[in-house]
């Protein structure tokens, strides 16, 4: 059925004989039902045609703004030349029914003055085909899409100028028309292409889903369009940082709220000019949202940081733990680069050992994210046979969300140490056992000179929960510590200068010093952990 | 992987040697022997210190008392930063002095920053226990923590001797004292 009533009929018939295309003139009528706007063109055409047609009687008598002489004066030569059966009629009609017919018949062939194009040829299959082919060779895993698109700025101006233009229109019929009554370009767009999308690549079309393919336009041609406004609306248009252009598309439709109406008829023609060509695709792209992916490291090297350590652009390691680990997920799930977290760090001269430290990686832009667990089990298995430095377990992906767990633990939750410490003086086994007494033992920590440059200066205050000890020989023994999580374990014993109070050498009265460290684990329960 | 050492001396190098490069200046303000030993961090920070050859550090003298109020109105007490960026510090120049050491003999000492950078900390430990200063000069009986410019961290030790250059330095002195005397 066709979708517009005797009431759009002179908003209809002013848009198409000034160059407006069908779907744009549905929308300007605030048709909201989605099968009017998939019909193909030439059908819509001749079914508009045939609707202005009818009663033209009464449209003659009510149209009080006859296009302009000159307008006239080349329509109706146009519509000579062509076959149209109407020029032959009475001479009192000939020139209204002329201008419809021969616009429409224009706008068969020329671009829409509001749309430039994008609700002609750029909602064809075969330009839906085109953005398919290169979804299919950009080679990305999904099962469903999301399908963004982005119109050039000045496409608001010129939809402005309609809106004013069937605004006045409809004032002369004492109707009115708000700019919500209008269906919006982008809406018309999507009620017709995602069909097409998903017929075309066989998955359904969800906002929700992290694969996106996005399509740009741009037309050169009325880049200059939203210039005038810059002039009156000055303040809308200020130069930022990373935009090109100041005429963004918020930037413009700001200025279009604040604009007086009378300003932007000075300014701006209404209707707005027919184009000479199409818009032109600027770019058309396809990216997946980021997945991500966790575990627990262990970490059985002193001489490997745990991210890449580059002191003025020169490395200092050849390797880290996040590239160990890293570099195989960014194969496997063939991504363009990653971002890598953990629950809390260990010094480059710490091992991590027992469970190991949670962990989550972030790939960004993944052309592969579906595995089966068995996947993943051998993904670690990779990870782990290709170095002794690392060993990975509980891998597994996980939500963004999920993450969260991770940090939460970083500053809350337990860890503990061993440590091998040094003392100048003689030490007998008697000497250290004391420690093993001292339970939840309160530290003040200035923050550590190695730290002190990047870091606020304050006094944190940590707590020793418990102390183990093992001595080895006169100078030696090995403590073993439960701290709170961000306690300074190697300040702990040497004291740093004095900065932390009390410390392992004040505790003992004798200079300590700390010449090897492990975590022994970190107590955080998340990941859950799998099963072998 | 074994770690147990078998050896009771301490296989690795001290705290200080092993992050810190000691830096010195002699005669500081042309006060013979009134040496400054400055701990320069991996990370730019200086720690300034008392030389060993430094006067209140041989052996018979006892400190009285340590202030860090250099003048009337200034006190290096009063110093303090915040945040990452270590705002509202005091901006010392190399001749900028630190604090004063009241000696029993009734000598005086002013110690200064010798090298440009702003005021992180100065130790008050030193000031409810002054032997700290003789007992670990260069460590917890430290003087001041400055931090010198990111664009300067280099520069600001070009005019101070390394150890070597200081250990020289020491014995010609000595020489010539014995010589002249």
């Amino acid at each position: 059925m066709f979708p517009l009533t005797k009431e759009n009929k002179h908003v209809a018939q002013l848009l198409l004989s000034t160059g407006t295309c069908p779907r744009c003139i549905f929308r300007f009528c605030g048709v909201d039902f989605h099968a009017s706007y998939k019909l193909p063109y030439k059908e819509l055409l001749n079914e508009l045609q045939k609707f202005l047609e009818t009663e033209k009687d009464e449209l003659i008598l009510e149209v009080p703004n006859p296009p302009l002489k000159k307008i006239r004066l080349q329509e109706l030569e146009d519509g000579i030349d062509g076959n149209d059966n109407l020029s032959q009629n009475g001479e009192g009609r000939v020139s209204v029914i002329e201008d419809g017919s021969i616009a429409s018949k224009n706008s068969n062939l020329n671009v829409c003055n509001v749309c430039l194009g994008i609700l002609q040829e750029f909602c064809e299959k075969e330009f839906i085909k085109k953005v398919c082919q290169k979804v299919e060779a950009s080679g990305f895993e999904f099962t469903n899409l999301v399908f963004s698109v982005s119109f050039p700025p000045q496409l608001s101006v010129r939809e402005h100028a309609a809106w004013l233009l069937v605004k006045q229109e409809m004032g002369k019929q004492s109707l009115s028309l708000g700019r919500n009554d209008i269906v919006q370009l982008k809406e018309a767009y999507k009620w017709i292409t995602h069909p097409l999308f998903s017929e075309e690549l066989g998955v359904p079309i969800d906002g929700k889903s992290l694969f996106e393919v996005s399509v740009v336009f741009a037309h050169p041609e009325t880049v200059e369009d939203c210039h005038f406004l810059r002039a009156i609306c000055p303040d809308c248009f200020k130069p930022a940082k990373n935009k090109q252009s100041v005429f963004t598309r918020m930037a413009v439709m700001k200025a279009l709220n604040k604009i007086k109406e009378e300003d932007f008829r000075k300014q701006f023609p209404c209707p707005p000019n027919s184009p000479k060509a199409v818009c032109t695709v600027l770019e058309i792209e396809c990216a997946h949202g980021a997945v991500f992916v966790a575990g627990r490291y262990n970490k059985y090297s002193r001489n490997l940081p745990q991210t890449p350590w580059i002191i003025d652009g020169e490395r200092k390691l050849e390797s880290s733990v996040e590239e160990l680990i890293s570099d195989h997920l960014l194969t496997v799930f063939k991504a363009e680069s990653f971002n890598f977290s953990s629950s809390g760090r260990e010094d480059v001269d710490v091992r991590t050992l027992g469970n190991g430290r949670p962990f989550a990686i972030e790939l960004v832009n993944p052309h592969r994210v579906h595995f089966t667990s068995q996947e993943i089990k051998e993904l670690q298995q990779k990870i782990n046979n290709s170095s002794n430095k690392i060993q990975v377990r509980d891998l597994q992906l996980v939500t963004r969300e999920a993450i969260g767990h991770m940090k939460e633990g970083e500053e809350e939750k337990t860890k503990t140490y061993s440590a091998l410490i040094w003392t100048n003086e003689a030490i007998q086994k008697k000497d250290v056992e004391f420690l093993n007494d001292i339970k939840d033992l309160k530290i003040d920590q200035k923050t550590p000179l190695r730290v002190l440059h990047r870091r606020p200066l304050a006094v944190r205050t940590r707590i020793i929960h418990s102390m183990e000890t093992s001595y080895v020989d006169e100078h030696h023994f090995r403590l073993y510590l439960k701290t709170q999580a961000g306690t300074y374990i190697k300040e702990f014993v040497h004291g740093d200068f004095g900065r932390t109070k009390p410390n392992i050498g004040s505790l003992m009265n004798v200079t300590a010093d700390i010449l090897e460290l492990d975590v022994e684990s970190v107590d955080v329960d998340w990941p859950p952990a799998l099963d072998d | 992987m074994t770690t147990e050492p078998v050896a009771a001396e301490p296989a690795v190098p001290s705290l200080v040697d092993r992050y810190f490069t000691r830096w010195y200046k002699a005669d500081v303000k042309g006060k013979p022997c009134e040496d400054h030993c400055i701990l320069q961090h991996s990370n730019r920070i200086c720690v300034i210190t008392l030389a060993e050859s430094h006067p209140v550090l041989q052996s018979g003298k006892t400190i009285k008392s340590i202030s860090y109020q250099i003048s009337t109105n200034c006190s290096r007490l009063q110093n303090k930063v915040s945040g990452k960026f270590k705002r509202g510090a005091q901006f010392l120049t190399e001749l900028a002095p630190l604090c004063k050491i009241y000696c029993s003999d009734g000598e005086e000492y002013t110690i200064s920053s010798c090298v440009r950078g702003r005021l992180m900390e100065v130790n008050e430990n030193i000031l409810h226990k002054p032997s700290l200063l003789q007992e670990k000069p260069s460590t917890e009986g430290y003087i001041a923590v400055v931090l010198p410019k990111f664009e300067e961290s280099k520069s600001i030790t070009e005019g101070l001797l390394t150890q070597k250059q200081y250990e020289e330095f020491v014995v010609k002195r000595i020489n010539a004292t014995a010589t002249t005397s």
